[in-house]
């Protein structure tokens, strides 16, 4: 009986060791993840391929016709090209002034701390509520023109629908449509308090020693700073881009509350479009095939940083 | 090491149970909570949340528990959207098995394309028990009809082709409320001189353009052709619908700049500032008229939508009664007291929309109530697009991003190409 019982312990103590007992432990999410969000991938995919464009389920297959639709309305067309200057803009304006904010508040300026805290709060408020107050102070007839009239100046902020330079591609006009320009500022103000954090956190991560050696070797304050510093800070650029980037390839609440759709589609999003086709039209098909195409476009960017992260390692 | 093995397996084990319990045990627990104390719930899903709806939801739903105190009717409203929220929670509920006793969708196809998906069920016995063939009007009851059986109650009636006007400006300026499309033109190139915009429009939902476009069909199509427009028997490139296209693009010229940041209360108080002077919109514009502190026939008029005096033009909301509802027999005490001429009652002199049932004594109505429910019992009805009645959802919904992208674009040709390649929605 005894040399059982060593014998058990001795299996289960073998059992533990290593990487057995991780597996255990992450089984359970492993489970449930792999159903409800790959299995549910996976059925997304198969209906943006079916006939399922109205309340009663027709799954039978008809190809990429879903597809072929999207790509010829003017609608999605429009929206393409809103998401690909919104995202464009939105993170180059988050890193640029994130960037800026932080290098200012670490100068030892008084009141720092106040500062750091007013510029991370709009990060602690719901883009709903955020949508909701720009809309507002973004309105041409109420809301900051009624300052900006004094000066003869009044935006239409989003009502504008003009695009620029509008070359003809396809159905739509391509450019950036000017009304994009106050989501944009409210999308901006909202976001820029995190990628401020994260520079803040990497500027004080940089070693003392390496400013002062460059000082030391004659280096003016911006030769520091961008031969230095900014190399530095690279890597937390990096991980801003990547996750300001699925921030904007999904907006929906901040733009869905501030503009909706607006005129002409002039701020109009592919999530929007994929909420509003399928549960107003019911075209279930079509809502999927948007949702695939957003899926991709979030995997392009997504995919190269996986592959590196793990070269790294 | 071994007790830690011991609660490895333990916690693995609740685990897996909570799973399995999560995942089977759930309908047959409700059952069994649902009759505790022999009270039964049942549910009624809605998009009456805000302000005068709510309260007369409400109202009826506090009747109806004077009547049946056993039965618990739980409020289950979704707000948001015009509907769309409420119906995307109503869509996977359906889906997953999970109805509720009954639910509001607007009358005719909109409530048709459940049936359509398998999930509804008829309310022939409960409307032959209540006679209620007799108290509905038949267009009324026609729409919410397929192959001979009934499948909404009609609760109320609103009419949309309704142009709302501030009085005393009007007066001022010795103007006439516009009847036909030439006299609007001609009303509107005078207020324009008077520096007011002419008409006001709030379009951050494109419905509401929609709306407008509505109203010129049936001017242009009259009763019967505007019916067979939505029947697919008429095409979208026929004359009268491009010069409907061609008159909202006058109309266009007239509305306030700002239009598509507005919603259509923004747009009502254009009107109520004085900056505006006229305005297309459901008579549910008379209600907010009211709680705006506006007095009918005094601060504002209302006048038919050019060239339709003859029509009502109808939005209406009706019950569907779902497949597969736990407690059938409390679901049907419920219509049948949604039907009844003091539910009908309560619930629209709240709601400002006047009773589907005829039989209604609508004296202590509101001034502009009595007037429409004149009007509903002596005009032409017909179903309204706009309304969400007369077309499936997926059409309204394509006609709507046309009349977005018309707005901005104004061109006729590529307007009426997208409705022609649209039409097929419609024989489905």
């Amino acid at each position: 009986m005894p040399t059982n019982q060593v014998r058990k312990k001795k299996s289960a103590r073998k059992f533990l060791k290593g990487n057995n007992i991780s597996f255990i432990v992450v089984l359970p999410s492993i489970f449930i993840i792999s159903i409800f969000v790959y299995v549910f991938i996976g059925w997304t995919g198969y209906v943006s391929l079916s006939n399922w464009n109205s309340l009663a389920p027709d799954l039978s297959f008809v190809g990429l016709e879903n597809f072929k639709q999207l790509f010829t309305s003017f609608r999605f067309q429009s929206d393409i090209r809103n998401m690909i200057f919104f995202s464009l803009l939105f993170i180059f304006g988050v890193v640029g002034l994130g960037l800026f904010l932080a290098v200012l508040l670490e100068q030892n300026i008084k009141g720092k701390w106040l500062f750091r805290n007013i510029f991370l709060f709009p990060m602690a408020m719901s883009f709903v509520v955020t949508g909701v107050a720009w809309r507002w102070i973004l309105n041409p007839e109420s809301g900051v023109n009624l300052f900006l009239q004094k000066f003869g100046f009044s935006p239409g902020w989003y009502t504008d629908t003009t695009i620029v330079p509008g070359w003809k591609v396809f159905d739509i006009e391509f450019g950036l449509p000017i009304g994009l320009i106050a989501v944009l500022i409210a999308a901006i103000w909202q976001m820029t308090g995190f990628s401020l954090a994260m520079y803040l956190a990497g500027l004080a991560g940089i070693p003392e020693e390496i400013k002062e050696a460059a000082y030391m070797d004659g280096a003016n304050k911006f030769q520091a700073f961008f031969r230095v510093i900014l190399p530095q800070l690279k890597p937390i650029t990096f991980g801003v881009i990547l996750l300001m980037l699925q921030v904007s390839l999904k907006i929906f609440d901040l733009v869905y509350t501030m503009t909706g759709s607006g005129p002409n589609f002039v701020t109009d999003m592919p999530a929007i479009y994929m909420y509003e086709t399928t549960f107003k039209g019911n075209f279930y098909a079509e809502g999927a095939s948007i949702a695939i195409i957003m899926l991709m476009m979030i995997m392009i960017f997504v995919i190269p940083y996986i592959m590196r992260q793990k070269e790294e390692h | 090491m071994k007790k830690n093995y011991k609660k490895l397996i333990v916690f693995l084990g609740l685990f897996l149970l909570m799973i399995v319990t999560a995942a089977c045990g759930n309908s047959d627990n409700n059952n069994a909570e649902d009759e505790k104390d022999g009270e039964r719930k049942i549910e009624i899903l809605s998009w009456w949340t805000a302000g005068g709806e709510a309260d007369a939801l409400n109202t009826v739903l506090d009747g109806f528990h004077d009547e049946y105190p056993d039965i618990i009717v739980e409020n289950a409203a979704v707000a948001g959207g015009g509907g769309s929220n409420s119906q995307a929670v109503l869509s996977s509920r359906l889906q997953g098995g999970d109805p509720p006793a009954i639910f509001q969708a607007q009358g005719g196809k909109d409530l048709l394309r459940w049936l359509d998906a398998g999930y509804l069920q008829d309310m022939d016995g409960i409307f032959a028990e209540n006679n209620w063939d007799e108290v509905f009007p038949s267009e009324i009851i026609d729409m919410n009809k397929q192959d001979e059986h009934v499948y909404g109650l009609p609760m109320n009636i609103h009419k949309n082709n309704v142009i709302w006007y501030d009085k005393k400006l009007f007066d001022e300026l010795n103007l006439k409320a516009p009847e036909t499309f030439d006299e609007l033109i001609e009303v509107s190139e005078k207020l324009k001189d008077e520096g007011v915009t002419p008409i006001a429009l709030g379009d951050k939902n494109p419905r509401w353009t929609t709306l407008w476009f509505d109203v010129l069909l049936l001017e242009e199509l009259g009763a019967d052709k505007y019916a067979q427009l939505w029947n697919g028997e008429i095409d979208f490139d026929s004359k009268e619908v491009v010069n409907a296209a061609e008159k909202l693009k006058t109309i266009l010229g007239y509305i306030n700049d700002n239009h598509s940041a507005l919603d259509w209360q923004d747009a009502g108080d254009l009107i109520i500032d004085g900056e505006a002077a006229m305005q297309l919109m459901g008579d549910w514009e008379s209600g907010y008229f009211e709680t705006k502190g506006w007095e009918p026939n005094e601060d504002y008029g209302w006048v038919a939508a050019p060239g339709t005096q003859e029509y009502f033009n109808v939005v209406n909301d009706s019950m569907g009664f779902p497949e597969g509802v736990k407690d059938e027999e409390s679901a049907k005490k419920l219509i049948s007291y949604m039907g009844s001429k003091e539910a009908q009652e309560d619930f629209n002199k709240l709601k400002g929309s006047i009773p589907a049932r005829t039989d209604v004594d609508t004296s202590d109505f509101s001034v502009y109530s009595q007037d429409a429910a004149e009007d509903f019992k002596n005009l032409k009805i017909t179903i309204s697009l706009a309304g969400g009645s007369a077309t499936p959802a997926g059409f309204l919904s394509k006609v709507d991003d046309a009349i977005n992208a018309f707005v901005t674009q104004q061109d006729v040709d590529n307007f009426i190409n997208t409705l022609v390649d649209a039409q097929s929605l419609l024989s489905e």
